[in-house]
C-alpha cells in the first residue's frame, strides 16, 4: 500500500523561484500556478528583463497572454497551457516542446515559435504578428485570421492539419507544409478548408482536392508572383525552427484565395 | 411521506456544464494505483470548480472478480434498510461494509457511502429469464428509480466508481484511491453550471461495468434520452452523460455492434463522408445512421468509455471538445490537455490528437473483450492506426 | 327571381384618374368581375380578393376593399353564420369551399419556442461548418446486424440493414395535390422542383400524367379509393407508393371532381372517359378494416417490387392508435393531415369543424409509436398547416420525420388562399383546367419559385439547427426537450410532451 501523501495537488499557489542574470531571468515552473507564474514573468520584464526562460512548464495557462512589451523574449520549456500569447502585443515567445490549445488568440504583434505540435483554434481571430509552428496543429486553425491596415497575420504550420484550417478567414497569411508530421499516411489537411473565407490567403504545400474546400474557395497553383510573397514568410519560418528552405520549396504549392469579400451578400431577402 | 429526496429524480431537467476528463489503460494488465489518476486531474484543476469530482477503476478488487460490485449512496438509515432489503430478496450478499474514506478539508455533506459484492440468486435468475447483466441492469434501475434517497454509483464486476462533490484530487484523496490498484483508470473533473450539490451527479456514471466520464454537452439529449426509453432505459438523471452510458450499452451489449461501430453511430461520419465510401462501407454507415440517428450524439463531446478489458475515448464528429492522447510502452493515456498526461507520462513515445469521431481503443492483454462484435476478431484482423511510434501495438486504434 | 339576401364581401375600387382603361383587369380576372365599357365596370359580388388583377392592373389603380356594411352587433350570430343561413335557404345545398380551416382555433405551433445554446454548449455556425438535413423516409430495422468483412473491417449482415428507403435532401416533401385539383402546369413545377431540391412530389388521386414521366424517380404516386390512374406502369413508376385514406380538409368523406374538369388530358391521365364526374367513394372499399390495409399494403409491395408504401390518414381523436396500426399493418411511412391541411373543394362544416391538430397529432402518435417500441419501424410525415421554417423545426421537434406543404406551395405560385378552388376559375392558373388561365404558370417559374422557397426554408431550418448546436437533422426530430410552451395549459402540455418555459 502506498504512504498517505495528502491531497496531491497539480500546481500550489506560491511565487515561482527566479534567477536573474541582468537581462535575463530563469523561472523554474515546476508545479506553479499560472497566476503566481504569469505574476512573476509581468514583474521581471517590468523590471528590464529582455530574456525570461521559463523552465519545467507543464499546462500553466495564459503564458504571454496580454504581455504589450518589445524586444522580449520568453523561452518555454515544457508544455504550454491554453490560451497561449492571446491578446500578446509585441513579445516573441519560443515553445520548446508542445502547446495546447488557443494558441494566439487575438494576438496583436509579436512572434510565437513552437518546436512541437499546437492543438485546436490556433490563432482564431489573429489581427497581427506570426506563429511558426513546426509540427501538427488541430482543428480550426487560423479560424478568423484578420488584417487591418498594416497588420498582416502570419501563421505557417509545419505538419498536417485537421478539419476547418482557414475556416472564417479574413486576412493574412495562412501556411501549411505537411512536412514535420506524426500523420504522413494521412491527407495534409481535413476537410471544410477555408470555409466562410473572405479575406486573406491560403498557402499549402502540395495538393487539396475541391471536396475537401468550403464553397467560397478558389484553388490554383501559386504563380510566381505568390512565390515571392511568400518566400520571405517561409524563409522566416525556417530560420526560426531550423529548417532547411530549399527543401521547403521543393514542392510545389497550391494557392487558397476566397471568390468575394461578401459571400453571404446575396443570401437575405429583407422583409 | 417523505421528506428524503429521490435520487434519481434529483434533476428533473437536463444539468449544463463542462469539464476536464483523463483516462489510462495498462495494456499489458500491470497494475497502477489511483494516485496517477488523481494527479492528471489535480494537473486539469481549473477545468472544474469544485462541484464534482470522480473516478473508476479496473481490476481493483482482485479478492472478489466475479462478483457485482455495488457502489452505494445513500441520504439516511432508511435508504440503506430499504436497498440492502432489496439486495437480500435478489442476490446473494458476501460482504457488505462501509466504503473506506479518510476526512479532507473541502469535502462535507458525504451520503452514507457502501459497497456491496453480489452475484444473483441461481433460482430467481433462472426465474427471471434474463442474462445476469440484465438482471443487475434492472435491480440499478429499480433502486434509482424507485428508493428514496438511494443511488447506486457503480454496479460492475471487480470496478468501482469513486465519485462526489469536491475537485477531483480531494475527492480521489477522500476515498484513499493511493490504497487501489487498477489496470484501467478514468478521471473526471466537473463544471456543472448549476449547483446540485448532489454526489451522485457526478462523473463517472456507470452502469454494469461500463462507466463514462465525459467533457461537453450533449445537445441532441432531449431526443437520445427518448430513444433510449424505448429500449426500458429511465433518464432520470439529467445528465447527459447518463444516456452515453445507457446508449454504449444498448449498442455494445444489446444490439451486439462492435466497438468501432457503435462510435461511429455515436458520433456518425458526415453525410458527405459517408457518400464518398466504396459501395460495402457506404450501405453499412447509411444504415448505421439511419437506424441510430436519434442515439446519435450531437454536440461538444469527449467521453472516455471505461469496461472490463480496456478504454475508449471518443470525440464529436467536428471536434469540439479537446483530447490528446499518447502513447508509453504498453500505456496509453488520454486527456483534455496534454499537460495531464506529461505529468503522469515522462518522455511519451508518441503524443497525438485523436480524429473527429473516430475512437481511441485501448486493451488490456490476455482479458476476454466484452465487446460481443469484436469476439470473432482476431489480434492480426485489428491494425494499428497510431503513428509517430514504430512500436507493434496490439490494438490502439480499429480501421474499418 | 327573388333578391339574394347576401351582399358582397368585398368592394372593387378603381381610381378611374389613373386608370389606362386598356382592359387587363377584364382579361386577368378569372370569375368574371369586370364588364368593359369604355371603361372597366366591376361587379363586386364576383369578387374573391384573389388579388391577379391588383398585381397585373398596370396603372396600380384597382384596390379591393372589405365591405363595410354593418350588421346589428351580436357576436353569437357572426356575419358569416347569417350568410351561411341566407346560402342554404336559398339553395337547399350543402356549403362547399376550398383550402384549409380559416376558424380562430388555437395555433399551437404559435405557442410554441425553440432552445438556442449559450455558453455551456456551443452553437453552430450552418453557413460555414455541417448542417445536415438529409432524411430517410421508410421503415428502418430496430438494429444493425454486422458481420466480418474478412479485410479486419465490417459489413453489414446478409439481408441487414435499412432498405427502400426514400432518402431526401431536406425535410420538406409536396403534398398530394391531384392533377384535376390544380392544373398540369402546377403538376410539372411541383415535379421539376422536386428533383432540383432532392425531394418528392406526389401526384395526388389522379394520376400520372406522362409529362412527368422524366421526373418519376422523384415522385410519389398516390392509390385512393377512386384508383384513378393506377395501373401496374404507375406503380413502377413511383418512386414510393402512398395509400390515401383521408385528408386533413375533410376527414371521413370522399370526393368528386365535377365532369367539366375532365378535359382530355385529364380523362387520359386519370384513365376515365372525357365529361363523367370522377367519384372518389369515402372509404376504399377493400379496406374495411387495418387487416384490410395491410392486405392492400402487401398487394402494392409484390407489385411494386417492394417499393417503401405509406398510408396518408386525416389527424382524428383516435390517432396514435389508428398510426400504430398502420404501422404494425406494414407501412413503411404514415402522413399525418392535420384539421387545417388545404383541400380543392370540400363541404366548410367538414373542413371546419372535424379532426385535430397536426402538432397534437404528431404529439401523439411519436409517443405511441415509442411507447410501443416501433417508432423505427416508419416515418411520420406532417401536414396540415405548415406555413414556415419555424412550423417545421417545431413539427420536426415534436417528431415527425419530415413535413409536406400544400397550401405553401400554392401560395409559391401565386395562390392567394381565396378559397375558391373548387369554382375551377381560379385566375392564377392554379386550380383550374381552363387552358387561358392554366397558361398563366409556366412550369420553369414555377419551379423556381417553389425551389427558392423550400431553399429559403431549409437554410433557415439550418440556421435554428446551429442556434440549438446540433448539426443534424436527426438530433432535433422528436427532441421535445428544445421546445417550451407559453400559454398553453397543463393538459396540453401533457400531450404535447412539452414543458412550459422557465422550466
Amino acid at each position: 500500500m502506498t504512504q498517505n501523501r495528502g491531497v496531491v495537488e497539480g500546481y500550489v499557489k506560491v511565487a515561482p523561484v527566479v534567477v536573474r542574470d541582468v537581462e535575463k531571468a530563469t523561472i523554474d515552473a515546476a508545479g506553479i500556478y499560472y497566476k503566481h507564474l504569469n505574476e512573476a514573468i509581468r514583474e521581471v520584464v517590468a523590471d528590464g528583463a529582455k530574456h525570461v526562460v521559463l523552465e519545467n512548464v507543464n499546462g500553466q495557462r495564459y503564458l504571454g497572454t496580454g504581455v504589450q512589451a518589445k524586444g522580449v523574449k520568453i523561452d518555454v520549456h515544457g508544455t504550454a497551457g491554453n490560451d497561449l500569447a492571446m491578446f500578446m502585443d509585441g513579445p516573441s515567445v519560443e515553445i520548446f516542446g508542445a502547446a495546447q490549445d488557443g494558441v494566439g488568440n487575438t494576438m496583436n504583434a509579436g512572434t510565437v515559435t513552437i518546436h512541437g505540435d499546437a492543438g485546436d483554434v490556433l490563432g482564431y481571430g489573429m489581427r497581427g504578428g506570426a506563429v511558426y509552428v513546426k509540427g501538427d496543429v488541430g482543428y480550426r486553425v487560423g479560424i478568423h485570421m484578420k488584417a487591418y491596415e498594416n497588420l498582416v497575420p502570419v501563421m505557417v504550420c509545419g505538419g498536417n492539419a485537421r478539419d476547418f484550417f482557414g475556416e472564417y478567414m479574413a486576412g493574412g497569411i495562412l501556411v501549411l507544409l505537411g512536412m514535420n508530421t506524426q500523420f504522413a499516411d494521412q491527407p495534409l489537411v481535413g476537410s471544410f478548408v477555408g470555409a466562410g473565407m473572405h479575406g486573406g490567403t491560403i498557402y499549402l504545400r502540395g495538393t487539396v482536392e475541391s471536396w475537401q474546400c468550403g464553397k467560397e474557395v478558389g484553388i490554383t497553383e501559386a504563380t510566381e508572383d505568390d512565390m515571392a510573397t511568400l518566400k520571405p514568410v517561409l524563409a522566416k519560418y525556417c530560420e526560426a525552427l531550423g529548417m532547411d528552405l530549399d527543401e521547403v520549396l521543393a514542392v510545389p504549392f497550391t494557392k487558397l484565395a476566397p471568390f468575394s469579400h461578401r459571400p453571404y451578400g446575396k443570401m437575405y431577402a429583407p422583409m | 411521506m417523505t421528506t428524503r429526496p429521490r435520487y434519481a429524480e434529483e434533476a428533473s431537467s437536463k444539468i449544463h456544464g463542462g469539464c476536464g476528463l483523463m483516462g489510462i489503460c495498462d495494456e499489458s494488465g500491470t497494475l497502477m494505483s489511483g494516485e496517477d489518476a488523481i494527479l492528471a486531474m489535480a494537473v486539469q484543476h481549473d477545468r472544474g470548480n469544485g462541484l464534482g469530482g470522480g473516478f473508476a477503476g479496473y481490476g481493483i478488487y482482485p479478492e472478489f472478480p466475479d462478483h457485482f460490485a455495488f457502489h452505494m449512496m445513500y441520504h439516511d438509515l432508511q435508504a440503506k434498510e430499504e436497498s440492502e432489503a432489496l439486495f437480500d430478496r435478489y442476490f446473494l450478499v458476501d460482504l457488505a461494509e462501509p466504503m473506506p474514506t479518510r476526512p479532507v478539508k473541502g469535502i462535507s455533506d458525504a451520503p452514507l457511502l457502501w459497497r456491496y459484492f453480489l452475484t444473483p440468486y441461481p433460482n430467481k435468475l433462472e426465474e427471471s429469464e434474463m442474462s445476469a447483466e440484465d438482471y443487475v441492469v434492472r435491480a440499478v434501475m429499480t433502486i434509482n428509480s424507485s428508493v428514496d434517497g438511494a443511488f447506486v454509483a457503480s454496479s460492475g464486476k471487480n470496478m468501482g466508481a469513486f465519485k462526489g462533490v469536491g475537485y477531483p484530487e480531494e475527492i480521489g484523496h477522500y476515498f484513499r484511491l493511493e490504497e487501489y490498484e487498477g489496470h484501467t483508470w478514468t478521471g473526471h473533473n466537473r463544471f456543472p453550471t448549476n449547483t446540485p450539490g448532489w454526489w451522485g451527479g457526478a462523473h463517472p456514471f456507470a452502469l454494469l461495468d461500463w462507466t463514462i466520464v465525459h467533457n461537453g454537452e450533449i445537445s441532441s439529449y432531449g431526443i437520445n434520452s427518448r430513444y433510449l426509453e424505448q429500449f426500458g432505459y429511465k433518464c432520470t438523471l439529467g445528465t447527459d452523460t447518463e444516456v452515453a452510458a445507457y446508449l454504449f450499452d444498448l449498442l455494445l451489449r444489446r444490439h451486439k455492434l462492435p466497438l468501432e461501430l457503435a462510435c461511429k453511430a455515436l458520433a456518425s461520419p458526415l453525410w458527405e463522408e459517408i457518400d464518398r465510401m466504396p459501395e460495402a462501407e457506404q450501405a453499412l454507415m447509411r444504415s448505421l445512421r439511419a437506424v441510430y440517428g436519434p442515439g446519435m450524439l450531437n454536440g461538444p463531446f469527449a467521453i472516455v468509455l471505461g469496461f472490463n478489458g480496456g478504454m475508449v475515448a471518443l470525440n464529436d464528429r467536428i471536434k469540439l471538445r479537446p483530447l490528446v492522447a499518447a502513447r508509453k510502452g504498453s500505456i496509453l493515456m488520454v486527456a483534455s490537455e496534454e499537460s495531464a498526461i506529461r505529468a503522469v507520462l515522462t518522455e511519451p513515445d508518441a503524443v497525438w490528437m485523436p480524429k473527429a469521431g473516430e475512437p481511441t481503443i485501448a486493451r488490456v492483454k490476455g482479458m476476454d473483450w466484452p465487446i460481443h462484435g469484436d469476439l470473432h476478431l482476431s489480434p492480426e484482423d485489428i491494425s494499428c492506426a497510431v503513428t509517430g511510434t514504430d512500436m507493434s501495438c496490439e490494438t490502439v486504434e480499429v480501421t474499418a | 327571381m327573388p333578391v339574394s339576401f347576401i351582399q358582397p364581401e368585398f368592394k372593387v375600387k378603381i381610381d378611374y384618374d389613373k386608370c389606362h382603361k386598356c382592359g387587363r383587369c377584364v382579361q386577368q380576372c378569372g370569375w368574371g368581375v369586370y364588364n368593359f365599357n369604355e371603361r372597366p365596370i366591376p361587379d363586386d359580388s364576383k369578387c374573391r380578393a384573389c388579388h391577379r388583377c391588383v398585381t397585373y392592373c398596370p396603372a396600380r389603380c384597382i384596390s379591393i376593399e372589405k365591405n363595410q356594411l354593418a350588421y346589428r352587433e351580436n357576436d353569437n350570430w357572426s356575419p358569416a353564420a347569417r350568410k351561411a343561413v341566407w346560402r342554404q335557404a336559398e339553395t337547399g345545398g350543402v356549403l362547399l369551399t376550398s383550402m384549409g380551416n380559416p376558424l380562430p382555433y388555437t395555433r399551437i405551433f404559435d405557442h410554441l419556442v425553440l432552445d438556442a445554446c449559450q455558453v455551456t454548449n456551443p452553437s453552430i455556425d450552418p453557413l460555414r461548418e455541417p448542417m445536415e438535413l438529409r432524411t430517410f423516409i421508410g421503415h428502418k430495422p430496430d438494429s444493425v446486424e454486422v458481420e466480418a468483412d474478412g479485410k479486419g473491417g465490417f459489413r453489414l449482415a446478409e439481408g441487414a440493414g435499412m432498405k427502400n428507403n426514400l432518402m431526401l435532401d431536406t425535410p420538406i416533401l409536396f403534398s398530394p395535390m391531384s392533377y384535376g385539383s390544380v392544373s398540369l402546369n402546377v403538376h410539372k413545377s411541383l415535379a421539376m422542383a422536386a428533383q432540383r431540391l432532392g425531394t418528392f412530389m406526389n401526384t395526388g388521386e389522379g394520376g400520372l400524367h406522362q409529362d412527368l414521366y422524366p421526373y418519376q424517380d422523384n415522385v410519389i404516386v398516390q392509390v385512393a379509393s377512386g384508383r384513378f390512374g393506377v395501373n401496374q406502369d404507375y406503380l413502377n413508376r413511383g418512386a414510393a407508393i402512398e395509400i390515401k385514406i383521408g385528408q386533413g380538409a375533410k376527414p371521413g368523406i370522399g370526393g368528386h371532381l365535377p365532369g367539366e374538369k375532365i378535359n382530355k388530358e385529364v380523362s387520359s391521365t386519370r384513365m376515365i372517359p372525357q365529361g363523367t364526374d370522377a367519384i372518389s367513394p369515402a372509404p376504399h372499399h377493400d379496406i374495411y378494416s387495418i387487416e384490410d390495409l395491410r392486405q392492400l399494403i402487401y398487394a402494392l409491395k409484390e407489385a411494386s417490387g417492394y417499393k417503401p408504401v405509406g398510408v396518408k390518414i386525416a389527424a382524428v381523436h383516435n390517432v396514435a392508435a389508428i398510426a400504430s396500426g398502420i404501422v404494425r399493418a406494414g407501412a413503411d411511412y404514415v402522413y399525418l393531415d392535420g384539421f387545417k391541411g388545404g383541400t380543392g373543394a370540400a363541404p366548410q362544416v367538414i373542413r371546419d369543424h372535424i379532426g385535430i391538430p397536426i402538432e397534437i397529432a404528431i404529439a401523439a402518435v411519436d409517443q405511441r409509436l415509442r411507447d410501443e417500441g416501433i417508432r423505427n419501424w416508419a416515418s411520420v410525415i406532417a401536414a396540415g398547416s405548415i406555413r414556415s421554417s419555424a412550423d417545421v423545426a417545431k413539427a420536426i421537434a415534436l417528431g415527425a420525420d419530415a413535413v409536406a406543404i400544400g397550401s405553401a406551395s400554392l401560395m409559391a405560385l401565386g395562390c392567394h388562399l381565396c378559397q375558391s378552388c373548387h369554382t375551377g376559375c381560379c385566375s392564377w392558373g392554379i386550380t383550374t383546367q381552363k387552358p387561358e388561365l392554366t397558361r398563366r404558370i409556366d412550369p420553369e417559374w414555377g419551379a423556381e419559385q417553389l425551389t427558392n422557397l423550400v431553399h429559403a426554408w431549409s437554410h433557415e431550418l439550418q440556421e435554428i439547427l446551429g442556434a440549438l448546436g446540433v448539426n443534424a437533422v436527426e438530433s432535433l426530430r422528436g427532441s421535445r426537450e428544445r421546445l417550451r410552451s407559453i400559454g398553453l395549459d397543463e393538459q396540453m402540455n401533457k400531450v404535447l410532451g412539452v414543458k412550459p418555459a422557465g422550466m
